[in-house]
């Protein structure tokens, strides 16, 4: 009885992935691989409609890609100084006060994206859309902040004390300790946080949703509206869309783009965080 | 540090080394300074999205605005409906995911024999935590919304919420199950307590509050979401209170995320109150759950 409790979560996955093969199946019967995979045109609603997945792959790249950016030195640095530098109390005070970051709603982020951090680049760098990837990444890049720091000081505190120790002794300083040995030490774990990161960064709707707008478009320039992949799943959703229609199966295929994506992600960085958890004990 | 002490000795303390030294020093406490910095910059951070948005809807904030359904004049416009949607969404989640989470937890920690089925469960709940809550909002939609028919209703939202959360569930269980010493459970078999005795008089209760802390921090995430909802299809603008689990609803983020699509900055000031609502609510559901844990560390202490 019992067990089939346990079964439920087995059977979420059989579904998502059921559902989205069978909606996707029906999305190909109409639209070619060739168009899918080869336009970088996304204009579904269209009289004359293009379904090229790489407008959107290129949004949801670009955004995440500025979230890493933003959120990989300032959580590595914050790491660092949690497991490297801090005392013990702060270091228990400071940590669980990061992570409220990350269990604030995404749709206040967007929000603060939108209000807040356009308008103040926007003072910065002239000629920046109302809605564009830069605010939208940066804000992404401070939502995921916490688990890249969290996992890479997980990682780095994993390093054997004796390692530190050794480059101590042969005359290191503490700085050149902490970037000879403990970093590339830690390298893998810190792979699988940012890899978390961009996994996360990846699936997050709602800041994209609101601060990037909704305009597909193949582009690299963080300047200008764009669309992500999970921005279009909300702005069909948005409208009613009749089951059964192509507009309607669009969103299963783009999903399941999505969830290749984010599970290949995570099963890479599953990877990574075994071999350290099997390396160092903590 | 010993180390330096050790490098400057050997050399006989030239002056060169020594100022190298100095400046290795210097160089560390810049960095540390960095370091300090960027753990800090986040933090300021957080208070700044608090901060605006209570600044940006501070004028909203009222009574009226708590007791009222949306309107198209953004000055009348209230929370009511999103605040009701997301409490009986909040319920009837809970409704579904407790028991769930808690008998899957209990299977595997109490019953299952180690094996490859038990294995291959783990190994699926924690690939269910890494999927983007909008691919269960895709689930939801074709599943709960057309398969079984539910429509867009309370229940579909809640059903759809409660697979979202259920490997955070479980993983918290499973945690709170495991701090339960093995002896106690020795100790009831012993007394002639047999299995599902011992489950529910000494190990559920043991383990309650770490159970109770990990659910609540769930159904946290859950009022929280807006995606999925989105993706199942809760209606954006609702004039009337939900009646039954199979009524059409909203909730606190999805109106929300209504009044930042709009173009006028009157609603971005409703948008703003709604979220210092929404981040009080997330606030005391959290409040709770630390409340709980500091119990559960004071009673696991003996």
């Amino acid at each position: 009885m019992l067990a089939l409790f346990a079964a439920v979560s087995l059977l979420t996955t059989v579904g998502i992935i059921a559902v989205l093969i069978f909606e996707t199946a029906g999305f190909f019967r109409e639209v070619s691989f060739r168009e899918f995979f080869g336009s970088t045109e996304w204009t579904p609603l269209f009289a004359k409609p293009t379904f090229g997945i790489w407008a959107l792959v290129s949004g949801t790249a670009l955004t995440s890609f500025i979230a890493i950016l933003t959120a990989l030195p300032l959580g590595l640095l914050a790491a660092i100084y949690l497991s490297e530098f801090a005392k013990d109390r702060v270091r228990k005070t400071l940590k669980p006060l990061m992570e409220v970051l990350a269990g604030i709603p995404t749709v206040v982020y967007g929000y603060f994206a939108l209000t807040f951090v356009t308008p103040l680049l926007q003072k910065l760098i002239p000629g920046l859309a109302g809605f564009n990837a830069l605010g939208a990444g940066i804000v992404m890049g401070i939502m995921i902040l916490p688990i890249i720091a969290s996992l890479s000081e997980d990682a780095i505190f994993a390093v054997p004390r004796s390692l530190r120790e050794g480059a101590l002794a042969l005359g290191g300083t503490k700085l050149s300790t902490v970037f000879r040995v403990v970093l590339p030490s830690a390298f893998s774990g810190i792979g699988a946080a940012v890899i978390l990161g961009v996994s996360r960064a990846i699936g997050e709707t709602m800041i994209v949703a609101i601060a990037a707008g909704q305009q597909p478009r193949f582009t690299l320039d963080p300047r200008v509206p764009i669309e992500t992949m999970t921005a279009y799943i909300v702005q069909v959703s948005l409208g009613d869309t009749p089951s059964g229609t192509l507009a309607y199966r669009t969103i299963f295929a783009v999903g399941m783009t999505l969830f290749v994506f984010t599970l290949v992600l995570n099963m890479v960085a599953h990877r990574l965080r075994k071999r350290i958890l099997g390396g160092a004990a903590r | 540090m010993n180390g330096e002490a050790t490098r400057l000795g050997a050399s006989g303390g030239g002056l060169a080394e020594l100022r190298q030294s100095v400046a290795g020093h210097g160089a560390e406490r810049t960095f540390r300074a960095i370091c300090l910095l960027a753990l800090l910059l986040p933090l300021l951070l957080l208070a700044t999205v608090i901060v605006d948005a209570v600044a940006d809807g501070a004028a909203r904030l009222g009574w009226g605005f708590l007791t009222s359904f949306p309107s198209r004049h953004a000055d009348k416009a209230g929370f009511l409906p999103a605040l009701v949607g997301s409490g009986a969404l909040m319920v009837l989640t809970a409704a579904i995911a407790i028991p769930l989470g808690i008998g899957a937890a209990v299977y595997l920690e109490e019953y299952a024999k180690r094996g490859r089925m038990t294995a291959l469960i783990e190994m699926n709940i924690s690939n269910l935590a890494g999927v983007p809550s909008i691919i269960y909002g895709l689930l939801g939609l074709e599943l709960f919304v057309r398969v079984m028919d539910l429509g867009r209703s309370l229940i579909a939202g809640a059903a759809t919420l409660a697979l979202l959360v259920l490997p955070m569930v479980i993983m918290a269980s499973r945690e709170a199950l495991r701090t339960v010493p093995n002896s106690l459970r020795e100790a009831s078999l012993a007394l002639g307590g047999d299995r599902w005795q011992t489950i529910r008089k000494v190990v559920l209760p043991m383990s309650m509050p770490g159970i109770l802390t990990g659910i609540i921090l769930s159904i946290a995430r859950a009022v929280g979401e807006t995606a999925p909802l989105v993706t199942i299809g809760a209606l954006t603008y609702v004039a009337f209170l939900p009646d039954s689990i199979g009524s059409a609803f909203t909730a606190m983020p999805i109106q929300i995320f209504n009044w930042i699509s709009r173009p006028q900055a009157d609603f971005h000031a409703n948008a703003a109150a709604g979220i210092v609502v929404l981040l009080a609510f997330m606030l005391v559901l959290n409040g709770v759950a630390i409340w709980l844990r500091l119990r559960l560390q004071r009673r696991l202490e003996w």
